[in-house]
């Protein structure tokens, strides 16, 4: 029984790691979207090199890329509280919030590279017909940096998503949660395990074929 | 109406422009000839703040800007006063011939969209590029590019037009139709600031030439005086070269 191996059960298991799917995609599209607008707005600090605050904004990114995410997830769940009990949050809050400081950081990064590789001159013709420089950005370097830095940021989602699955070790209910106790109570440790895999590799070939879909509109544009 | 004074700029320990001093009247066309490096386009681009000036004051219509205290208001006011032609157009790679050219409109004058893509459309047929308005700049050559890059300055409502080296950029073949508009805007009485190194053109239709070299102004005047009277070595030797290569 121990080493023989239950392919009946993957099937099973399947169809109720699904309905824990969306808590999983939840927090990666949460996660996302507050990551990209903090990351917009690190990475506009240090372009424009806002004084004190860009030096915050680059310890910020240096701290959350240099540690590791379980460690950060630990610290915001478990540890903040115990400095004030204002600190205290649901596991699932935390999860998202670590998954956004985190990927902020490395974002940050890829989409202040995308607006400094925009050649120099489309901000200078931007000026010399007496625009400001945020008129600028708004109006003609983000949009083409948008281009430069969609598959880079796509990449970033599809690592979100994996990278949800470490919300189990704060409790939070999602697939890997799930698989976990299905399999400490049925001790088919190999098929739970593989059926949370072969669900996460399906939701990455699903948004890899989105990326290149958009890519192509992208590329398609001007 | 332009009023340049004292002013220099320097990289570092190069000084590249040193004590330019200059008026320029509304409705008269200036051209700079000069030696490649001399500070021309240096010039050029600190009228339009593109670099700052280590000193020296700008006047242009009724924004008056010191370089040693200067604010970004200031700067940005001074802008609106001028538009500047690209010696590599630098259109906005983002949007169309259309959208170029109204973008100044809607964005920096506030006008409405509908009205600033008729003015933009106007501007456009009257430089011959009728059929292309809805065109990326990657779908134009590089003479069209150009004439958009005119027609964005046109739209601009700057009171002069700096032009860089409008031509230097383009393959022999497009340097008529761009040259062609500028006439145009000559004869309509734009006030422009051309740096080239066409000199037919200088002679054609500049009302004054300036000669600049080593970051400074050697001599201006009427293009006869500098063409056919030059009174300084330097710019005598310079004309000579010049002409015997056109």
């Amino acid at each position: 029984m121990q080493n023989s191996f239950d392919f009946q059960y993957v099937f099973e298991l399947l169809p109720t790691l699904f309905r824990y799917l969306g808590v999983t995609m939840e927090m990666a599209l949460w996660g996302f979207v507050f990551a990209l607008i903090l990351a917009l707005g690190l990475a506009l600090v240090r372009v424009f090199k806002i004084p004190v605050i860009q030096h915050l904004a680059a310890l910020f990114i240096s701290f959350f890329r240099g540690t590791p995410l379980l460690v950060q997830l630990f610290l915001l769940y478990y540890g903040l509280p115990q400095i004030s009990p204002l600190f205290l949050m649901d596991a699932f809050t935390a999860a998202v919030l670590g998954l956004t400081l985190h990927f902020a950081a490395y974002m940050a990064e890829s989409i202040r590279a995308a607006i400094l590789g925009i050649d120099k001159s489309q901000m200078e013709a931007c000026l010399s017909i007496g625009m400001t420089r945020l008129q600028a950005m708004k109006r003609v370097i983000l949009p083409q940096a948008s281009r430069v830095a969609t598959p880079s940021l796509m990449n970033y989602f599809i690592d979100m998503i994996k990278s949800t699955s470490l919300a189990f070790t704060l409790g939070v209910a999602e697939i890997m949660a799930k698989a976990q106790m299905e399999a400490s109570s049925s001790f088919k440790f190999f098929e739970s395990f593989l059926a949370v895999a072969v669900i996460y590799w399906i939701i990455v070939l699903f948004f890899t074929r989105i990326q290149h879909l958009l890519e192509y509109k992208l590329n398609e544009a001007y | 109406m332009i009023k340049i004074s004292n002013l220099s700029k320097e990289f570092g320990k190069l000084a590249v422009l040193k004590d330019i001093n200059f008026t320029v009247e509304k409705g008269e066309i200036i051209v700079i000839i000069g030696p490649s490096g001399t500070g021309k386009s240096t010039l050029l681009r600190c009228l339009n703040y593109l670099e700052t000036p280590t000193t020296g004051k700008i006047q242009i219509g009724n924004v008056d800007i010191d370089a040693v205290n200067h604010k970004q208001k200031e700067v940005t006011a001074l802008r609106q006063q001028s538009s500047f032609v690209f010696q590599n157009y630098s259109l906005f790679a983002n949007k169309t011939a259309i959208q170029n050219v109204a973008e100044s409109l809607i964005t920096v004058w506030k006008t409405p969209t509908s009205e600033a893509l008729k003015i933009a459309k106007e501007i456009l047929v009257k430089v011959g590029l009728a059929d292309k308005l809805d065109a990326y700049p990657s779908r134009l050559s590089g003479g069209q590019q150009q004439r958009v890059g005119i027609a964005r300055a046109m739209a601009a409502k700057g009171e002069v037009i700096l032009f860089d080296e409008p031509t230097s950029a383009l393959d022999p073949e497009w340097v008529d139709e761009v040259l062609a508009v500028m006439k145009q805007l000559a004869v309509e009485r734009q006030t422009m600031i051309v740096v080239t190194h066409e000199m037919q053109f200088a002679k054609e239709v500049a009302d004054r030439v300036i000669f600049m070299e080593d970051g400074y102004i050697v001599e201006q005047g009427t293009p006869q005086q500098i063409f056919e009277q030059p009174q300084n070595e330097r710019t005598k030797s310079f004309v000579k070269r010049a002409l015997k290569q056109h």
